[in-house]
């Protein structure tokens, strides 16, 4: 079948694929390129599971099709750490158990962490309304709100890892 | 060695149990390393994808899979054709997974192909031909029990009758349980009042859908890997199906993303082996979420009819339920826990539940945490509910007048031991959320729920490595966390730091039969397996001190983490610890393992109160959940985090059950809503914070008093939200979900 050719930027590394024309990004970044962090829960936009972000955007990778990568710059849950360095929002996830199962969790952390960058002080409802899009059938959100609270929390107490997060941005 | 616990082992301190210890899998699934079911792959690997009928009913004229062949990329095509006969037992899945002369419900799988791309196997799909012959259907439970409904199945008659009937029916099976004289208990009461209830299907929701990777050569051996609650059941199944040696089969669980019971059975897996047989190749089948809605198992619809009679000071003196549950084109419905759960919270003289087991044009049920109980318990509460209104009577002070306490004779027969349905009664009533005022359109609801728990086959091992570390391998799939909590009481029991045990999820050729994750087994049986093992390894370093020291062994005991001479009559030797014993094992007689096969027997049942506000808004049928505490006996709480998630994640299930969450069927007999847009599961900003309040019962089955806690969490949530919702808005409900339309019809607005 007819293959489209796509230059684009993964977690800051360049990256090149081709893929079929009907192919979404989120079958290119699990079938083809192997990082399988993101996760198909629906395919229509309805689960949030396959949260990427894209220039900068929170987008369901199962709704963009991988011919549309071409030049952009692509974050997924497996850019998220610094190497060894958890993101603080992993780090909470992990401390306040906010995932049970786990499937959810590569895109509430990414969701999360496309709220953070917009408002570094959300109220519990503004964190509940962002995080709307994402669902979870195992942990009644409870605690993958107080999460993203007390990560935000810490984050403003520390502008160190504002600061680490932003250069990565800026890498990326 | 005695597994069973003392009073004195329940009462004692613990280092490791309690806390909350970060788990083994968590830096994995944070950073999207994890592998879950649709995560592997394998060279040459080819997609699999399964056919499914567009009709609720119709019989399979033929199917002509030629042109699929000749798709270029496609390597197999197989229909039921390819599996040849198999045990009785697992018949019903065998024509589930592929249907067999007649498609039962819309979803039902026909046929499958393997290609090497999902674009050539999506086109193959298309070119395959099947001739129905489409029949007439049944969806509902009521419906289907009439004698004039389509019959799904010519060789199905009522069991559990007095005469077996000579007529087929969609009623596979009728159940009684109960004691005592009703009517007569009935004639005691000052109020009885009877209802009937409708409940609508709803899915587990897993998030991620069933997937499997299959490699199966010519040669009968195979390997598989799947996200599922029980690889040793897949490998039973799956074997059985395929007529292969069950040890030809090594099944490896994936990591799963929910289950709920729903990953119980098999659906996929057969299939994938099939086709891999066949093509020679590895497959893989991930099933896209509208097939996990239409062909994977949603729980029953039922109806049920409650008649409780009670006295004016608030004792209930009888209970009597018919309870009525369709569990899809196959018999096996969850009807009989929902009969037996009904009035387990009560201590009853007179009681009596009859549960009928109901086929129809859907998928085949599977289980749904808890299975049965919830719409049982929802009937059962919202009646007492109703009577306490009535009678001006304190909901609570009614339930701890008639609960369920130790000793008493269960509504299902046996009597209970230790539980704590009391304790969780009381701590409601003292809690802050009892006595919160509520505002105009606002009402509060109660509800208890009870379930069985289970112990079942258990297998585990535990190896000592040289460093003085564990590794934990355990057979259970962990579904919420269970192999830190389960690691944690081996490294209690060892008494090493948490950090030192690893446990793991061992595939089915490196571990003796395991039963499934469910029954909330996992962390009381395995937990209890890990235990013994871990006692089983304690023993052989015991005796290779007693060697190292030229003592007799039962001079030897373990404390902290180390061997110590019993007294000081046996000698002056410095401790040895586990790390010191591993150090020297080569020496002192080679590697140094536990081992644990048990049957566990002495799981706890659970019991729950459930508290939640609601405001109904007259003018749109919306509902808020305002409030919600859950209040639960978890025995011993191991990992109390966990234990609240379950607490939490059960509530919240329930909450969509109560409020949202429906199969829709159209007069067509298909599914309108295969999707999470049309299938709503609740969402962050639907809900507040829940409150988990851990009660702690202990067990007397378990050495650390561990009750088993998935499944009682959905279980009163359908009736303390409709008893709220009926309070708020002032009229009984008597279905669910209570969504908008239903609401505002119930208010007369439309
Ligand atoms: S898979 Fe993309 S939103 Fe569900
Ligand atoms: S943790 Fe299982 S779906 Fe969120």
């Amino acid at each position: 079948m007819f293959q489209i050719h796509v230059s684009t930027s993964i977690n800051g590394d360049d990256t090149e694929f081709s893929c079929e024309a009907d192919e979404t990004l989120l079958d290119v970044l699990r079938d083809r390129l192997g990082l399988t962090g993101s996760k198909e829960g629906c395919g229509t936009g309805d689960c949030g599971a396959c949260s990427v972000i894209v220039d900068g955007r929170l987008v369901c990778s199962c709704l963009m099709l991988g011919a549309e990568a071409q030049g952009r710059e692509i974050e997924t849950i497996e850019g998220m750490a610094n190497g060894s360095e958890l993101h603080p929002l992993q780090q909470k996830f992990l401390d306040h158990a906010a995932l049970q199962c786990g499937v959810c969790t590569p895109g509430f952390l990414v969701a999360a962490k496309s709220l953070l960058e917009r408002n570094d002080n959300p109220t519990e409802e503004e964190v509940r309304y962002w995080l709307a899009g994402n669902l979870c059938r195992c942990t009644g959100y409870d605690k993958i709100v107080r999460a993203v609270l007390d990560t935000a929390k810490e984050m403003r107490k520390s502008p160190k890892t504002k600061k680490t997060a932003a250069k990565k941005r800026v890498k990326a | 060695m005695n597994f069973q616990a003392g009073k004195d082992t329940l009462k004692r301190k613990f280092d490791t149990v309690g806390t909350r210890t970060p788990r083994p899998d968590g830096l994995d699934k944070v950073t999207g390393r994890a592998q879950f079911g649709a995560d592997l792959t394998a060279p040459g690997m080819l997609w699999g994808m399964i056919l499914r009928s567009p009709h609720a009913h119709a019989r399979i004229k033929s199917i002509d899979t030629s042109k699929a062949e000749a798709v270029n990329g496609v390597h197999a095509v197989v229909t039921s054709r390819d599996f040849g006969p198999c045990p009785d037992d697992v018949l019903d899945i065998r024509e589930n997974v592929m249907a067999r002369g007649k498609v039962l419900y819309d979803g039902h799988a026909v046929a499958a192909v393997a290609a090497t791309s999902r674009s050539a196997a999506r086109q193959a799909l298309k070119l395959i031909k099947v001739d129905y012959k489409v029949l007439p259907h049944v969806t509902d439970v009521d419906e289907a029990m009439k004698p004039s409904a389509p019959i799904l199945n010519r060789k199905l008659f009522t069991k559990g009758l007095d005469k077996t009937p000579r007529k087929p029916s969609n009623i596979a099976e009728r159940f009684e349980f109960g004691h005592g004289d009703v009517e007569a208990g009935m004639k005691q009461a000052d109020l009885v009042i009877e209802r009937t209830f409708k409940t609508e299907a709803t899915h587990q929701g897993y998030i991620e859908p069933n997937a499997c990777l299959a490699n199966m050569g010519s040669d009968g051996r195979a390997d598989l890997w799947c996200c599922t609650q029980g690889h040793f059941m897949v490998r039973q199944v799956c074997s059985a199906l395929l007529g292969m040696d069950a040890s030809a089969l090594r099944v490896t669980a994936s990591e799963i993303g929910g289950g709920f019971g729903g990953k119980t059975t098999v659906f996929v897996e057969p299939v994938a082996l099939a086709l891999s047989l066949k093509a020679s190749r590895p497959v893989k089948i991930v099933m896209s979420r509208s097939e996990v809605l239409r062909a994977s198992g949603p729980t029953s619809s039922t109806s049920i009819d409650v008649r409780i009679g009670m006295k004016k000071d608030g004792t209930i003196t009888a209970g009597d339920a018919t309870l009525r549950y369709q569990g899809g084109a196959f018999p096996g419905s969850a009807v009989p826990y929902g009969a037996m759960a009904a009035f387990a919270c009560y201590d009853l003289k007179a009681v009596r539940a009859v549960g009928y087991d109901v086929i129809a044009n859907r998928p085949k049920q599977a289980a749904y945490r808890a299975p049965g109980a919830p719409m049982a318990a929802y009937a059962v509460e919202s009646v007492v509910d109703e009577l306490c209104k009535e009678l001006n009577l304190d909901p609570l002070d009614v339930r701890l007048k008639n609960a369920s306490s130790d000793g008493s004779k269960a509504s299902y027969g046996p009597n209970f031991d230790v539980i704590g349905l009391r304790a969780t009664l009381e701590a409601a009533k003292a809690h802050p959320h009892y006595k919160a005022r509520l505002k105009p359109n606002q009402g509060r609801g109660v509800a208890c729920g009870f379930w069985f728990n289970f112990g079942g086959e258990t297998s585990v091992s535990l190896n000592v490595s040289a460093d003085g570390t564990i590794g934990l391998s355990v057979g259970t799939p962990d579904i919420g966390g269970s192999r830190a909590s389960i690691g944690n009481m081996a490294a209690e029991e060892l008494g090493v730091p948490h950090d030192k045990v690893r446990c793991i999820i061992a595939d089915t050729a490196s571990l003796g039969y395991n039963d499934v994750t469910d029954g909330s087994r996992v962390t009381f049986a395995s937990g209890l397996a890990a235990i013994n093992a871990a006692r089983d390894a304690i023993g052989k370093m015991c005796e290779r001190a007693a060697g190292i020291w030229g003592i007799p062994v039962d001079a030897v005991t373990w404390e902290d983490g180390a061997a110590r001479p019993s007294s000081p009559n046996a000698g002056n030797h410095e401790p040895l610890t586990l790390a010191d014993i591993a150090a020297q094992a080569g020496a002192t007689g080679g590697p140094i393992s536990g081992h644990c096969e048990i049957n566990a027997e002495g799981a706890g049942v659970s019991f729950a109160t459930h508290l939640v506000d609601t405001e109904v808004d007259p003018d749109t049928g919306y509902v808020k959940i305002l409030r919600y505490t859950v209040f639960q006996d978890a025995g011993k709480a191991i990992h109390p985090s966990y234990v609240e998630g379950q607490f939490q994640g059960g509530a919240v299930q329930g909450i969509g059950w109560a409020l949202n969450e429906e199969y829709i069927y159209g007069e067509d007999g298909k599914l309108q809503n295969p999707g999470f847009l049309d299938y709503r599961i609740p969402v962050a900003s639907d809900l507040p914070m829940i409150d988990a309040v851990i009660v702690e019962v202990p067990n007397p089955g378990h050495p650390y008093g561990v009750r088993g806690v998935g499944e009682t969490s959905i279980v009163p949530p359908l009736a303390a939200i409709s008893n709220s919702v009926s309070s708020a808005a002032g009229v009984r409900m008597t279905q669910l979900p209570m969504s908008p339309p239903r609401l505002l019809k119930a208010l007369g607005r439309i």
